[in-house]
């Protein structure tokens, strides 16, 4: 890991202006809604269709997937996007970082020390948790219509009025839930 | 095909670098929530500060064609779903990216939190036409507006008739300072 805040500070803020400079603002959040649009239109083809009148030329019997001339419809219906590859790159990064440190240690891989130090060992406590955290995070994100990437990082770097908000929203209950749940130190 | 390869290079140059920096480490997230270890914070302040700094200075220079940037709208929801998802963040440690890719990196947890995560977005799929209905969707503020006025896009400024560049190299200087002295922990330790 870089131990050094201001020399990881600095890499991730390349990657980002990187990103701007050569394509578009990092975000990840969205490609939730297209995995799972590509695991309906798996199950049920008339999940995304062809359509001669949407703005993208697909359509989808989902208000969400439909909205903006069916952009999200054309994403699941073609994953090799922009988008969906960059987080599918993403999670191989991460994995090849984490095994080139050696992986993460045992303990560590059910639940973080600090968990473990204010709510014991059970890993299946920990697990409906994160399953219930998860489902409350991405439920937040799509509402807001981006995440931590898209809206804080991405959000603020182009100055972007709604990345202030959403920044203010995400601390505001962040940080005293955090405080009052975490109260013991690893 | 250029657009799919740099999509591998740059997904997989963040993933890598949000693995080295700590950020798929759910304690390090807590630590900046609760305060008690500023490490990620001190971090992600200094990376929007530079990135904000090198996108300003590019735009203004003419290497950064206007029309990358991309300004996502403002309306009540926004504000909602960060309160949301600060919740989440909170108990969990992990947001979308550090949470997918936490689970990447073999940690369990974040696997749940991604099966979680898949089943909110699902939620909201089916809970849009009625999340419409209710005006939380309705834009305020200018919409996908900034603070000041960017040359070459049309995005209406929060402040008009202030340079948005120049907004942006000033505040990212701020923010990289801020960074640089911020206390490694605000909540002493006992």
């Amino acid at each position: 890991m870089i131990k050094s805040s201001a020399v990881g500070g600095l890499v991730l803020g390349l990657v980002f202006f990187a990103a701007v400079l050569l394509v578009q603002p990092i975000g990840v959040s969205t490609q939730f809604v297209i995995f799972d649009g590509i695991l309906w239109d798996a199950v049920d083809p008339d999940a995304v269709v062809e359509s001669a009148d949407a703005k993208s030329g697909y359509a989808s019997p989902n208000a969400y997937l439909n909205k903006s001339g069916g952009k999200y419809a054309k994403d699941v219906a073609n994953p090799l996007n922009y988008g969906f590859v960059f987080v599918v790159a993403m999670l191989i990064g991460a994995a090849i970082s984490a095994k080139l440190r050696g992986g993460v240690p045992t303990g560590e891989r059910t639940m973080p020390a600090v968990w473990r130090a204010n709510y014991g060992d059970n890993p299946w406590k920990r697990y409906l948790w994160t399953f219930i955290a998860g489902f409350i995070v991405l439920y937040g994100a799509r509402l807001a219509g981006g995440c931590t990437s898209g809206h804080m990082m991405s959000g603020m770097i182009q100055t972007a009025t709604s990345g202030y908000i959403f920044t203010i929203g995400a601390f505001l209950s962040g940080i005293p839930l955090a405080i009052y749940l975490f109260k013991k130190e690893a | 095909m250029t657009t799919i390869i740099l999509a591998l290079v740059i997904g997989a140059a963040f993933g890598f670098v949000l693995d080295r920096v700590g950020a798929t480490n759910p304690g390090y997230i807590i630590g900046m929530l609760n305060l008690k270890n500023l490490h990620l914070m001190k971090t992600i302040v200094l990376a929007i500060g530079v990135a904000s700094v090198l996108t300003f200075t590019g735009l203004l220079i003419g290497i950064i064609d206007p029309g990358h940037l991309s300004v996502k709208a403002a309306y009540i929801g926004v504000f909602v779903g960060g309160i949301l998802l600060g919740v989440g963040f909170a108990i969990s440690g992990y947001c979308p990216g550090t949470g997918l890719t936490a689970a990447a990196t073999g940690r369990k947890d974040a696997m749940f939190f991604a099966l979680g995560g898949l089943l909110g977005a699902a939620a909201y799929m089916g809970s849009y036409a009625w999340v419409e209905t209710t005006g939380l969707l309705d834009k305020i503020m200018g919409g996908d507006s900034t603070l000041g006025t960017i040359a070459g896009t049309t995005y209406p400024a929060l402040i008009e008739g202030v340079s948005g560049e120049w907004v942006g190299i000033v505040l990212g200087i701020a923010l990289i300072v801020i960074a640089s002295v911020l206390p490694a922990r605000l909540i002493p330790a006992k």
